[in-house]
């Protein structure tokens, strides 16, 4: 029986301030206080409990570390149950978490939406001629790179070794429908070449099999513990190895496709020969190899192309759903992402045409690749390039994606609407909720608690260890009938949520 | 298959949601047909001329 498989996105966005010499830590800071102070309601985010540096391993690298977490900066917690912040002088945007891979599109999705509107309220206040532009990428092809993480909730009893060893092949191997594309090639250390394209943003960038880092010698498997729930019973697999994509469509299959093969790996029944021999190198050459052609030595010897890999990993997913009864995942969303993930796979062995409006790094492609022959340009030309940073652009005039015609899941309406609302199906509705109906009651708020100013009385501190409690089901009524934050931990009493006094 | 864990929020979707969302299936089987000459005319209309300096002005300080 796998865990059921609540994730959820966070964002770090690209930022470009043009007419004014400003720090990026300033922009930043721009843009996320330009939202707060238009916003109904937030509260702030306490990141002081916050252990980046305990290795799944078991050991803590602090003494080893330092990590920059900007957490005295502009730290905010949202009506829809998200956190929203400054951090490596990035805007970042952490989705809540979400029972559902549909409603983490959606909400990945509001993220956006959020940066957009942020973008416009900062460069309304803004003098003329000095502007901020924001961008949905991971490099600026400099040597740079700014991550856009997975998380999902799997189970605390299995071996960390074992769900990196397995994992290692999907994550090596997903790119080819979930990498956002890019012209040119870089190191950690600077450009290697401005011309030509590979599938994703961040191959370049991995030089480890297994770690705690996250901004330099990154690993394919990240081992940060931190749970941010109960973690006698839970991890959260922390994922660095994505692209943050513009296609909702690639967003669903990352998210679903991950998600169902953590559960195979939890429930045993993942396909065992297939094992990468050299994870690091094949993550490169597969990136650098946009006919798939690319065979990668196995473990036991044999070579497979990326395709061929996929193909068997989703052919034992159709197995592993048709015999188990609890796979962690709706049964609805389960054949969704099976129906989606073998028809991709389909059609990227044939080059179907179907993927340019589903897949990022096929629909930058069309257009690179498209501009290179009309104007007949050099590989190195800068125009390329420019298209590979423009079809990031938070800018709707200026953002190439927009224009290929992409598939979305959700539309303006909906995606307004989850900016402002949370989920229903994780505890991310409850604090979302008491965000907007008691924010001036709040004394701050984070993943798994909330402490609650109640007067003239001690603090109150509500316990979310529990990502599946604090649901719309549980708590709506509880919300809605409360006439104060007294009354509401009252009527909460000990069957959601423990609270403790302060 | 699947104890249908979430199967009370496939009923109960917020109704702004349900009505605005599409269905991926659906949707896959009649693909968008984009016309790249007509993508392209837009791309060269706001390709910057200053595509260079654009390029050159877009560092970043390195994240996670």
């Amino acid at each position: 029986m796998a865990t059921p498989k609540v994730c959820g996105i966070e964002t770090e966005y690209g930022i470009l301030l043009s007419g004014a010499d400003v720090d990026p830590i300033t922009a930043s800071s721009l843009i996320v206080s330009a939202y707060k102070d238009s916003s109904w309601a937030f509260a702030s985010f306490d990141a002081s409990h916050e252990r980046p540096a305990q290795d799944a391993r078991g050991v803590n690298l602090d003494d080893y570390l330092d990590p920059v977490i900007d957490s005295k900066m502009i730290n905010t917690v949202l009506a829809n149950g998200a956190r929203y912040y400054v951090d490596h002088a990035h805007p970042e945007y952490s989705s809540p978490e979400c029972a559902g891979i549909r409603d983490a599109v959606l909400f990945d999705a509001a993220g956006e939406h959020i940066l957009r509107e942020s973008m416009n309220k900062a460069n309304e206040r803004l003098p003329e001629g000095v502007r901020i532009d924001l961008f949905k990428n991971n490099s600026d092809g400099k040597g740079n790179s700014y991550g856009c993480h997975e998380n999902y909730l799997i189970n605390r009893e299995m071996p960390f070794a074992q769900i990196a060893a397995f994992i290692t092949t999907h994550f090596v191997t997903r790119q080819i429908f979930c990498g956002a594309g890019k012209v040119g090639h870089e190191s950690p250390t600077g450009v290697v070449d401005q011309a030509g394209y590979q599938i994703t943003q961040r191959a370049d960038f991995f030089e480890e099999l297994i770690g705690l880092e996250t901004t330099m010698k990154r690993p394919i498997v990240n081992t940060r513990d931190e749970p941010h729930c109960d973690p006698q019973k839970y991890r959260r697999l922390h994922v660095i190895v994505g692209d943050a994509n513009m296609s909702q469509y690639a967003t669903f299959l990352k998210l679903g496709t991950t998600s169902v093969v953590l559960s195979m790996i939890e429930d045993g029944a993942f396909p065992k020969h297939l094992l990468i021999a050299h994870p690091i190198h094949a993550i490169k050459r597969i990136s650098n190899d946009i006919e798939l052609q690319e065979q990668v030595l196995m473990a036991d010897g044999s070579r497979m192309s990326a395709i061929q890999i996929q193909t068997e990993l989703c052919a034992a997913a159709h197995a592993y759903a048709e015999t188990c009864d609890d796979t962690g995942l709706s049964t609805v969303e389960l054949d969704e992402i099976l129906c989606e993930w073998q028809d991709t796979l389909d059609k990227l062995s044939t080059h179907s045409d179907d993927l340019v409006a589903k897949i990022d790094w096929i629909a930058k492609l069309r257009i690179v690749e498209g501009t290179r022959r009309r104007h007949s340009l050099r590989d190195s030309d800068s125009r390329l390039k420019a298209i590979d940073l423009m079809y990031h652009s938070l800018d709707p005039k200026v953002c190439l994606a927009n224009k290929m015609g992409l598939l979305s899941l959700y539309g303006d309406v909906a995606i307004a609407h989850a900016a402002l609302h949370p989920p229903d199906t994780t505890r991310a509705y409850f604090r979302g909720r008491v965000v907007d109906k008691w924010f001036g009651n709040i004394v701050n708020a984070n993943w798994d608690s909330i402490v609650f100013d109640v007067g003239n009385r001690p603090l109150q501190k509500v316990h979310m260890d529990e990502p599946l409690k604090g649901t719309r089901i549980l708590t709506e009524s509880i919300i809605d009938g409360a006439t104060s934050v007294e009354d509401l931990l009252a009527r909460l009493g000990e069957q959601v949520f423990p609270s403790s006094t302060l | 298959m699947g104890e249908r864990v979430f199967k009370q929020h496939d009923k109960e979707p917020p109704s702004s949601q349900s009505s605005d969302e599409e269905s991926a299936s659906n949707k896959s089987d009649n693909a968008i047909r984009v016309d790249l000459d007509s993508i392209l005319d837009q791309i060269d209309e706001v390709l910057e001329e200053n595509a260079e300096e654009f390029v050159k002005s877009y560092v970043q300080k390195g994240g996670q």
